[in-house]
């Protein structure tokens, strides 16, 4: 017997203890959060906690694998006396799952997508999708119902602003939307679709597949009512 | 300058006539999406018909006119993979089924031609059928499993202590 997969839980196990320290996680939530790379005083800032704590603690994520650094000079400044670059941080690339006992949703996921591929059930999944969408819209029942853009943060979809485009920095069907994107795309688009309307202010909002040209984040744009 | 281009065919039934309701978004999406394709970072050549706009009145199954073709040339894998899933094409992409009946077959085959070839319908529905008879290889591929391009430099082995 293998024992690889105790040897890959652990691998998931031991980064994922690096985020149990509090002020951490807070820190990878901050520089996860956008697109962009974030330097150590803006991530100070955004955490509450001081700039040399902060850099500790970054360092200890990226030791992790969890973030990556990049360097970079300050705009408008070059030449002799603009100063080193700064060091900035954005998120690593790649996923971690780990599951207590073992599950193996994502193998099912694949093997459901591809029968669906191969039948054709595209406007089925996005009737489904879009049903689905808007069941989430309608929970939890008596509470204050969020807009468009605390719905899609709560979901995990990090959204962001681009001008008077809301963008999606995560896309949390990202290996199988790889393999299927056309079908995966197209679901996701008709569950944020479905989703809209029960939102506070959502009625006006659309949704669209605009892809950035950059293989990182979800497809889906979104506009309030008449930006799109 | 590669010696070698991504040649690409796409063949579908459409669900009803071109120039009827159902297939009508379709149609018109056309001179938008084809003029994107041509415009896009490593786009090489795509087939014409006589209009000259794009390929809807080739047909190249002469026994059966509702079946399309789309035949292009490439720079790249990674050319063709970014205009058909990273643009505005992914927006029809996955409007498909509303058009193009299911295929159960292989309704697309990859294959690499040497640069400034440009290949015939007969040649890329051979290249289908090659695909369905045998699969992948290096005559015909699918975005699921690529080939490299025969010129491309393979890496050296390591040397043995």
């Amino acid at each position: 017997m293998s024992n690889d997969n105790t040897d890959s839980d652990d691998a998931v196990l031991d980064t994922v203890a690096v985020l149990g320290d509090p002020v951490r996680r807070k820190l990878y939530r901050v520089v996860a959060a956008g697109p962009g790379a974030v330097g150590r005083d803006a991530a100070a800032a955004a955490a509450g906690v001081s700039r040399s704590l902060a850099a500790f603690h970054l360092d200890r994520l990226v030791e992790a694998g969890l973030l990556t650094v990049t360097y970079q000079r300050l705009s408008g400044r070059s030449g002799p006396g603009a100063g080193r670059p700064a060091k900035l941080y954005q998120r690593a690339p790649g996923e971690r799952e780990l599951s207590l006992p073992p599950r193996s949703y994502d193998s099912v996921a694949r093997l459901l997508a591809d029968v669906v591929e191969r039948a054709g059930l595209d406007r089925e999944l996005q009737s489904a999708a879009r049903e689905a969408g808007a069941a989430l819209a309608a929970e939890p029942a008596g509470s204050c119902r969020a807009d468009p853009e605390a719905e899609l943060r709560e979901r995990g979809y990090e959204p962001y602003w681009d001008q008077a485009v809301l963008r999606l920095h995560n896309c949390p069907f990202r290996s199988l939307a790889e393999e299927f994107p056309a079908l995966i795309c197209g679901m996701n688009l008709a569950l944020i679709e479905g989703l809209l309307p029960g939102r506070a202010d959502g009625e006006g909002w659309t949704a669209t597949l605009d892809p950035l040209p950059v293989p990182d984040g979800c497809c889906v744009a979104l506009a309030p009512k008449g930006e799109i | 300058m590669a010696d070698f281009h991504l040649a690409q065919v796409n063949v579908g039934r459409i669900l009803a006539p071109l120039d009827g309701p159902v297939l009508a978004d379709f149609v018109a999406q056309l001179p938008e999406i084809n003029a994107l394709a041509d415009g896009s970072p490593g786009f090489v050549w795509r087939l014409v018909d006589d209009d000259g706009a794009d390929s809807t009145s080739v047909r190249p199954d002469d026994r059966d006119d509702m079946l399309l073709i789309n035949l292009s040339v490439w720079e790249s894998v990674q050319a063709l993979k970014d205009f058909t899933y990273r643009s505005d094409h992914l927006k029809v992409l996955s409007r498909r089924r509303e058009w193009f009946e299911r295929l159960a077959e292989h309704h697309l085959a990859l294959w690499w031609v040497p640069a400034g070839h440009r290949p015939t319908v007969a040649e890329a529905v051979q290249r289908v059928a090659l695909l369905r008879e045998h699969g992948e290889g290096p005559e015909a591929f699918t975005f699921r499993s690529p080939h490299p391009a025969p010129d491309a430099t393979p890496t050296p082995a390591p040397a043995t202590p």
